[in-house]
């Protein structure tokens, strides 16, 4: 294994205004945008809070997951299999359920899981995630292959009083952007947390880490279930918004998408998995828009604009686009100066 | 189930056993020396299926069409060593993982371009066209016992290689400890060269010589990868030997366990590796 | 024998009993009897290849024994883990130096004092708002001498700071037994005065094992001698002793180090 990363975990100012304006214009957004940009910006924001999940596994405590989707599609999969067909669920005990069976998901893979290291580590969670995706794939029970339809969003009625409703379009875009919001901020506060200074020794040392005592196991293990629980909520949402799911949603692409949002925008601090996740998205979009060129369909062909690109960042941003931006950030105590020997 | 039965399933579990264990012998060697893991690997696997079925078409020769599509096989591994992995040896991990994504996508649309998206099928060679009779009833596919004693051979070779001869003795020195052996004047780049070209080429023959059974079809590459990577870690990283009993076992409980237990049967496999690491978590053989 | 200049058995904060440890067809540590006692440095020498760090390793639960007895504070604790073994009231620091190269030195000693006050189930606080932490670190960061250089990154530290900072995150953890491997390993002369100068101030109350080549720094430290050879004890007891036994001066000092 190379040199432990370091990571941009205090923010720049300048990052910091960005990101305030960015809330500022995913505030307003709606007013401007048409409808179906507005959806396309909530299932952004879905992807985003994905994204965050698998930042706090990766970035913060250095478990590379190539399985991390199976959270994702478990959640989205509860929430079909708990709507009839023909009504609409309570959002209020579904949405706490479907996350609670995505962390017990990954409290039971984790256990399994976190006790390999390195490789290993990066195999069996792939392994594990496959293994759902066939699970589900095979059997007509679970949906199969064609998967299951969510007739109707969930409902949020208390005793008869509906506060809001989310079958209406930019209800759903707000209650997004909320948890879009409040993941983030849990997550930063956890950063700076007892809780996420042992994860972030652990990605730095782990031998250290036991050598002075700490019980690496439990909080690796904390680490997982917690990401599977986020990357629950993202499932969940995804499920509401799309009102389907199917195998594909906990499968290894998926989870390498989830990758593809998470390192090109900067691992650690959670606003790169963001920037990341809305960045990648945008590039799909655009790559698959493309027209054809001297004959050849580059649209069609999409995965090869998106491979070449993913090649490219990899051999020549390794930190990034944040990591681009930390080096003009001045340098203080916690960002170093470069890369270390 | 009678022994008829019971024997076809065994051969199978053998043939299936073996085929994965030519792929998992490339990826346990890259990984245990060099340290790199390759997602791409699966791709090597579809590279050889598309080769045998577009060579033996030109060359009207399926074996001939094997011997031409590894030497080529061979050849690509090499250029892709020395241009792009070469450089990726020392970084992440994670790094490795996406970098080796992007190729995935970038190999699936090469082939698109070159080969269309059709599933194809190759014809099994005339020599090989026949049947063993087992029962009255029930025959074997003496192209199945080829592939089987096939892989066996070339599993056999690879492991006088490594044991047997000095650039085998060369490259499990390299395995032990890089720096040591460069200084004794063992160029370690160029054992790397023949450590990722070998696994390139065991994964493209693999595919070419399971052309005629497993047909060849876009994303074949991406399924076979999984078994490929429970295999490596059921046996132990670096493991060749672990890799052989690994691929043996998942033949086994995959071939039988779509006979027995249909509903579960594609869990098992993943059960199995459960199991062993809970007992060990590094692999049965680990180094 | 060993000879311990206490005949009081409470002093006697860890010990280990016929301590074994195989690779394969290879005795690395062969039953080595020790005691670390209160107020005390026992140093561990011997030539390249004698076992001296498989034995610390041992102790400090990073590899486990094939055979004998570790007993800490009164507690056996054979066959623990490092971090079971660290609760337990051990610190060691390590010849590579092991530290958390991109963080600050601060943080380094913030974090190992955390160790002991965990509250891992605190997500919404701050961890360098916890002042039993903060306080512990400062203290460690004293005895070491760094205070002047905590806004240093670890990794950007002189090699000499980066072995004092070994120090301070074991003493962050607040052993009564320490074991300290190769504390002085590529130091210059004045940079070696000032360790041996801190692990002099760190003898009391706690226990001292010290492994170390820099002969020097052994005689002027040591108040108990071990001599290792392949794996074996072949003499153990105060410098003095020690270090006129033939079979020591035979195996290992004779030659010039």
């Amino acid at each position: 294994m190379s040199a432990p990363r370091a990571h941009l975990e205090t923010l720049p100012r300048g990052l910091q205004v960005a990101l305030a304006l960015g809330l500022l214009a995913l505030l307003g957004f709606p007013l401007a945008g048409s409808d179906f940009y507005v959806q396309m910006v909530a299932r952004m924001m879905i992807l985003a809070i994905f994204a965050m999940s698998l930042d706090l596994l990766q970035g913060v405590t250095g478990l590379v997951s190539l399985g991390h989707a199976a959270y994702f599609g478990l959640a989205g999969y509860a929430l079909a299999f708990v709507t009839p067909g023909g009504e609409p669920v309570s959002l209020w005990w579904t949405l706490p359920a479907a996350v609670g069976a995505s962390a017990l998901a990954a409290l039971v893979i984790g256990f399994l899981v976190v006790r390999t290291h390195g490789i290993y580590f990066i195999m069996v969670t792939m392994a594990f995630a496959q293994m759902l995706f066939y699970l589900f794939f095979d059997n007509k029970v679970l949906g199969g292959s064609d998967g299951l339809y969510i007739n109707f969003r969930p409902d949020a009625a208390v005793a008869g009083w509906l506060p809001f409703d989310l079958e209406n379009k930019l209800v759903f875009y707000y209650f997004t952007l909320f948890f879009l919001v409040a993941v983030y901020t849990f997550l930063r506060r956890l950063l700076w947390s007892p809780f996420g200074r042992a994860l972030v020794g652990i990605r730095i040392n782990e031998h250290r880490m036991r050598a002075m005592g700490f019980g690496t196991f439990g909080y690796k293990l904390g680490a997982f279930t917690l990401a599977g629980a986020l990357a629950g909520l993202a499932g969940y949402l995804w499920g509401v918004q799309s009102g389907y799911v199917n195998p594909e949603l906990m499968g290894f692409h998926m989870s390498a998408h989830a990758l593809m949002m998470v390192i090109p925008g900067g691992m650690g601090n959670f606003a790169g998995a963001i920037v990341g996740a809305f960045t990648f998205e945008l590039l799909l979009d655009l790559f698959k828009d493309l027209p054809a060129v001297g004959g050849f369909d580059l649209g069609k062909h999409w995965q090869l604009s998106m491979g070449l690109f993913i090649v490219a960042v990899i051999v020549f941003a390794p930190r990034g686009l944040l990591g681009l931006a930390q080096r003009s950030a001045p340098a203080s105590a916690e960002t170093p100066p470069g890369e270390p020997p | 189930m009678d022994i008829a039965n019971f024997l076809i399933q065994l051969l199978n579990s053998v043939q299936y056993g073996l085929l994965l264990f030519m792929l998992a012998a490339g990826l346990t060697l890259i990984f245990g020396i060099m340290g790199v893991v390759n997602l791409a690997h699966g791709s090597f696997y579809m590279l050889g299926a598309y080769l045998a079925w577009w060579l033996s078409a030109r060359v009207g020769s399926l074996p001939l069409a094997i011997v031409l599509g590894a030497l080529l096989s061979v050849g690509l591994g090499l250029a892709l060593e020395a241009l792009l992995f070469r450089h990726f040896y020392r970084r992440d991990h994670l790094d490795q993982v996406l970098l080796t994504f992007g190729l995935i996508y970038v190999f699936e649309e090469l082939r698109s371009l070159l080969w269309g998206d059709d599933v194809h099928g190759v014809d099994i060679p005339q020599g090989l066209d026949w049947s063993l009779p087992l029962t009255d009833t029930l025959s074997y596919p003496a192209y199945r016992l080829f592939m089987s004693g096939l892989c066996l051979l070339l599993a056999l070779g690879l492991y006088l290689l490594i044991s047997r001869t000095r650039l085998g003795m060369k490259i499990r020195a390299g395995a032990f400890n890089r720096e040591m052996a460069q200084s004794l004047g063992i160029n370690i780049r160029r054992i790397h060269a023949v450590v990722f070209a070998l696994g390139v080429g065991l994964a493209a023959v693999a595919g070419m010589i399971a052309a005629p059974v497993a047909s060849v079809y876009p994303n074949m590459g991406s399924q076979v990868l999984i078994m490929c990577f429970v295999v490596v870690v059921i046996g132990g990283i670096g493991s060749v030997r672990g890799a052989l009993v690994a691929a043996l076992l998942v033949g086994l409980v995959d071939t039988f366990g779509k006979v027995l237990l249909p509903q579960v049967s594609g869990m098992l496999v993943y059960m199995l590796m459960a199991a062993v690491l809970l007992w060990k978590p590094e692999g049965l053989f680990k180094q | 024998m060993t000879m311990s200049l206490s005949s009081d058995a409470s002093d006697i904060l860890l010990s280990a009993r016929g301590l074994t440890r195989h690779f394969g067809g290879l005795a690395a540590v062969q039953q080595i009897d020790l005691d670390l006692s209160r107020d005390r440095i026992h140093a561990v020498i011997g030539p390249n290849g004698a076992g001296k760090s498989t034995l610390t390793h041992l102790l400090s639960g990073d590899l486990p024994p094939s055979g004998g007895r570790i007993i800490l504070g009164g507690q056996d604790v054979t066959g623990w883990p490092a971090e079971r073994i660290s609760r337990q009231g051990l610190g060691r620091s390590y010849q590579k130096t092991n530290i958390f190269a991109p963080l600050s030195v601060w943080d380094n000693v913030r974090l190992a004092a955390q160790s002991r006050s965990p509250q891992a189930w605190r997500w919404l606080s701050r961890a360098d708002g916890c002042t039993a932490v903060n306080e512990r670190a400062e203290r460690a960061l004293e005895l070491a001498g760094l205070q002047s250089r905590r806004r240093t990154m670890a990794g950007a530290a002189s090699h000499g700071e980066q072995r004092q900072l070994e120090i301070a995150m074991t003493l962050a953890t607040e052993p009564q037994v320490l074991l300290l491997d190769e504390p002085l390993a590529g130091m210059g002369v004045a940079e070696a005065e000032r360790i041996v100068e801190l692990l002099l101030r760190l003898k009391p109350g706690r226990a001292m094992m010290l492994v170390e080549h820099d002969m020097d720094a052994v005689f002027a430290l040591a108040d108990q001698l071990t001599v290792m050879v392949n794996g074996q004890r072949i003499a153990s007891g105060s410098p003095a002793v020690v270090r006129t036994d033939p079979l020591v001066q035979a195996a290992y000092l004779g030659a010039d180090e």
